[in-house]
């Protein structure tokens, strides 16, 4: 029973240990991402590594999730002759809630797992500390540029997932099973707030951004310098991200569309 | 990861149809391109009931959007509510006697506000007060005065 209590206690401690790390290791990256500034390069080396590469996953995805709303939408809306309003659903949808969170699920499984897995990789082969003989700041060199990238181009992927799958939309909507399309784009105009709808559909993607990339980030870099360590963390970072975006974006849904 | 003009190039691409995506979102689908802040002034009217009228909800003339409605609130004394629109500025020469209503587009659809020109020659100028006003319809008020009259053909049968 002691025992129990003893390890119960342990592991509550452990990870609230844990935590206190990563915040301060989110501290440094921020302070070190003034040093990233200056080179260019090292960022735009990223962006391709993290937003270029998952590129053709977002935009295929968010085709597909588009042409199903697209398909789902118009069998329940014609259901009470309001296959019109499916615009307005596709476009509601997909810009308030699908686009941010599921570009943000997939960019963990893409952009975030590969991420620990370079960075715990680098430590386990002890490319880290060689970097610190040679007096280059590892946070300054390796993980703010790979933060900045992921919080940059969060934000445009999740733009992209949306603006693609309304067109998914439209493709099977209007040319497909003959929604109108005069309607399909007017009623989507005149009931989505560029405000309330477009811009917190941005923030949340940015903040799911910087989420995913601080996980990803700090679970390589907290990493057990072993293959079997640097596995399990690559686990960790997909688990965890799921949870912080899903459990994150009832929070922000909350408060952005609560009061409406 | 060897560092290519060609992986610039593409980071560029990226970025651009990201943003390219975001400036389609803001302008296609969402109405920031249908009321950026024009030139406009404000008229008011007193409705006995605004039914589900909402503040942004369009106002119109003969099918034609011409404002928005800005603010619903309550006055106290007459009980009645107080429905603030926004005209664009271009459309400067409805009559004074414009009369207000509350419709709604088809059986279920939003609500909007649909002035009715008059024949005097004074126009409507800012924070004028529309006298004439038909209130909203509210569907359960319609269905209840056909349920009533129903059982009172019914009774006197």
């Amino acid at each position: 029973m002691i025992h129990l209590l003893t390890q119960l206690g342990e592991k509550t401690r452990h990870s609230f240990t844990k935590l206190g790390r990563s915040s301060f290791f989110l501290q440094q990256i921020l302070i070190a991402i003034i040093d990233v500034l200056p080179r260019p390069h090292l960022l735009s080396k990223q962006l391709y590594a993290i937003g270029v590469l998952s590129f053709f996953l977002i935009t295929i995805s968010g085709l597909f999730v588009g042409m199903v709303l697209g398909l789902q939408g118009y069998y329940i809306l014609s259901n009470f002759g309001a296959d019109e309003a499916l615009g307005v659903m596709v476009a509601t949808s997909l810009v308030r809630e699908l686009g941010p969170v599921v570009a943000a699920l997939l960019f963990a499984g893409r952009a975030g797992s590969a991420l620990t897995a370079e960075i715990g990789l680098m430590k386990a082969t002890e490319q880290l500390s060689g970097m610190e003989m040679m007096a280059i700041d590892p946070i300054k060199r390796i993980i703010a540029p790979r933060f900045l990238a992921g919080f940059i181009s969060m934000p445009l992927l999740a733009a992209l997932f949306s603006s693609v799958g309304i067109l998914g939309g439209h493709l099977i909507g209007v040319n497909l099973l003959g929604v109108d399309e005069g309607s399909y784009w007017s009623q989507m105009q005149t009931s989505l707030d560029f405000y309330d709808d477009i811009l917190n559909g941005v923030i949340k993607s940015l903040i799911f951004g910087f989420v995913i990339s601080w996980i990803a980030l700090f679970e390589g870099y907290d990493a057990i310098p072993t293959s079997e360590g640097v596995s399990r963390a690559t686990t960790r970072t997909v688990v965890n991200s799921a949870f912080a975006i899903l459990g994150l974006d009832f929070i922000l849904t909350a408060l952005m569309f609560g009061d409406i | 990861m060897q560092h290519s003009v060609k992986q610039d190039t593409l980071v560029g691409l990226f970025v651009a149809t990201g943003i390219a995506a975001l400036f389609f979102m803001a302008m296609q689908i969402s109405n920031l391109s249908a009321f950026s802040e024009t030139e406009s002034y404000t008229i008011s009217a007193a409705f006995e009931n605004s039914g589900g009228l909402k503040v942004k909800s369009p106002v119109v003339v003969g099918g034609v959007r011409v404002g928005r409605v800005v603010a619903i609130t309550l006055d106290q004394k007459k009980f009645q509510s107080v429905v603030t629109m926004k005209i664009e500025s271009q459309y400067d020469q409805l009559p004074e006697d414009t009369s207000a209503s509350i419709f709604t587009a088809g059986l279920l659809g939003e609500q909007y506000v649909s002035l009715e020109p008059g024949g005097m020659d004074e126009v409507l100028v800012n924070n004028s007060i529309i006298d004439i006003t038909q209130p909203a319809i509210v569907l359960e008020e319609i269905i209840g005065k056909f349920l009533f009259k129903d059982n009172d053909a019914e009774s006197k049968e």
